[in-house]
């Protein structure tokens, strides 16, 4: 297998049926993501970035093309892929523990005692030892979504999956989860695809940022290699010329290039 | 049902538990402190403790109900007066468990009969309702096929279904409870149906992506996430199943709290009437707010 060709997505498109017609959503969409290699989607709002998360998750399934893991078809869901959701969707009736338990009893065939201490494991590495058996209305939304990482990453997937994972948090708790997340990424190797809103998020976590033009049927517009040395550090890169003009790259991307569509957009909703 | 605004009473009357008293006595000392910190005046040192008008309140309404009735009784009538249905009630709870045939029993046991009449049919429609709710809830077109028939009999008084009940049945003990069934299957099923209809896709989701099994699925998502609109159903049900145990029982006779009224209409014992209207509130109550209590051990979030 072609490590530089983990994860596939060739000609993948997405048209959802509605009352007043077809509406596409994606269409023409090519990705190919090496094995470790941390990408992000960044794009307006609406431009279908979630919808091609979902296309990999398997929740969705492509309208055209093909997606490929590990050199397998994607057809549906499957705990090869840890998904983690932007409002963390734990389960309520269950205690954070139990959350990520239910994940690990589903995916390995260990005796219980083995099960147990994955659990362990998974939610220490996110350094929730100390709320394992607190109920997640008992804990802050960083809290919460540090269980949906841990809960996604304990089924120890080929492929990460994480849809704005952070847009619902404040700033400071997002930034301290990001450091969480390259340092857990960076422990683990894993492969992660993330949508994000966020420019500083992208171009911080990402090796590479695909940003996508607006929709309807929106592609790829272009992908940009960041190529930062790692472990990055958020002060340090503040002041880095690299990192801004990364981020001013991709900034342009978002509000000169797809700046004309965004006008017309929102001329209609006025 | 207004189980809101009842447990709000049930609260505020709380405030007479000492550990709650002391905890808003403490708030508002600090805030006597604070305000008179702020001003220089201590005016509101002073002050009445924010708990004694949520304990006056129903006190003061009772007392007026009270002393309503009193005025009515002294304007003649048949409407005897407070404090001989007082008198009347220390008589009768005295002994509430005493049998003399099956015509003369205590309260207790007339209460008692109604309540297992009460248990039997809404267990009966437990057990139908709730599993064809989940079924109802979960296919579009089960539930296309019967709402049809829940819309056009749900309205109908469950009374109307006692001959039938009579007719099927050939006695008046099973022709009540299946009263009692029909009547507390309609809330039980809708609201199961509904439940599993607003379970949040983001938990279904969940189940998607990590394959979980059928079995996962129902008990760690599906139940637990109905549980909630399947306890209303219950409450719904259980109220309306003792406002109809007493009709039901007033027309087919035997023992039980609905009877009892009845046989005391015929006796002309008024008194006793009135007992048994407090009576049947004051259980009504407590099955409601025993479902309340219920309900918010299950209420997540």
């Amino acid at each position: 297998m072609d490590p530089n060709r983990y994860l596939v997505v060739e000609g993948a498109g997405k048209t959802f049926e509605t009352r007043t017609g077809d509406f596409v959503a994606l269409t023409g969409i090519d990705l190919a993501i090496r094995k470790g290699e941390f990408v992000t989607l960044i794009g307006h709002s609406g431009c279908g970035k979630s919808t091609l998360l979902n296309l990999v998750s398997g929740l969705l399934t492509p309208s055209e093309g093909t997606i490929l893991l590990a050199n397998r078809h994607v057809e549906g869901p499957g705990p090869d892929r840890g998904v983690v959701f932007q409002n963390h969707s734990l389960l309520p009736w269950l205690t954070c523990f139990e959350n990520v338990y239910l994940a690990v009893e589903r995916v390995f065939d260990d005796k219980k005692a083995k099960l147990r201490d994955r659990t362990h494991q998974a939610l220490e590495l996110v350094g929730l030892s100390s709320a394992e058996h607190k109920y997640p209305h008992e804990i802050s939304g960083g809290m919460k979504q540090r269980v949906g990482i841990a809960r996604a990453l304990a089924i120890e997937p080929k492929v990460l999956l994480l849809d704005e994972p952070f847009g619902a948090l404040d700033a400071l708790t997002r930034a301290t989860l990001q450091d969480e997340l390259m340092r857990i990424v960076e422990k683990t190797g894993a492969t992660v695809l993330m949508v994000t809103h966020d420019v500083d998020e992208a171009v911080l976590l990402s090796d590479r940022v695909v940003m996508m033009t607006n929709g309807p049927a929106a592609r790829i517009g272009e992908v940009l290699e960041i190529p930062l040395p790692r472990p990055r550090a958020r002060l340090a890169l503040a002041h880095d010329p690299r990192f801004m003009d990364l981020r001013a790259e991709v900034l342009e991307f978002l509000y000169a290039k797809q700046v004309h569509k965004v006008a017309k957009a929102s001329l209609k909703v006025a | 049902m207004s189980a809101i605004p009842l447990r709000k009473e049930f609260l505020a009357a709380a405030p007479a538990h000492p550990s709650a008293a002391m905890l808003s006595g403490r708030v508002d000392a600090a805030k006597a402190r604070e305000s008179a910190g702020g001003s220089g005046t201590g005016y509101r040192r002073a002050r009445a403790p924010e708990w004694l008008p949520a304990v006056l309140a129903p006190l003061v309404g009772l007392a007026l109900f009270v002393a309503l009735w009193a005025i009515l009784a002294k304007q003649g009538g048949r409407i005897p007066d407070p404090a001989t249905v007082f008198a009347a009630a220390v008589k009768i709870f005295a002994d509430p468990f005493y049998s003399k045939g099956p015509n003369d029993q205590g309260i207790g046991w007339n209460v008692l009969s109604s309540l297992k009449r009460v248990g039997i049919g809404f267990g009966l429609a437990a057990l139908a309702g709730i599993p064809l709710g989940f079924v109802i809830g979960r296919f579009r077109f089960v539930s296309g096929m019967a709402a049809p028939i829940i819309a056009l009999l749900k309205p109908v008084s469950p009374l109307a279904w006692l001959p039938i009940g009579l007719l099927v049945f050939k006695a008046a003990n099973p022709a009540a409870i299946y009263v009692i069934f029909i009547c507390s299957l309609w809330p039980m099923i809708v609201n199961t149906a509904v439940g599993v209809r607003q379970i949040p896709q983001d938990y279904l989701n969940v189940a998607r992506v990590l394959n979980l099994s059928e079995w996962k699925v129902f008990t760690k998502i599906l139940f637990p996430a109905v549980l909630p609109y399947m306890i209303t159903g219950v409450r719904l049900s259980i109220g309306v199943a003792w406002l109809v145990i007493v009709a039901a029982e007033m027309l087919t006779g035997g023992v039980g709290i609905g009877f009892w009224v009845w046989d005391e209409w015929n006796n002309l014992k008024v008194e006793h009437i009135i007992i048994a209207i407090f009576t049947i509130g004051i259980v009504g109550l407590l099955l409601e707010q025993a479902l309340v209590l219920l309900a918010r051990r299950f209420s997540y979030g």
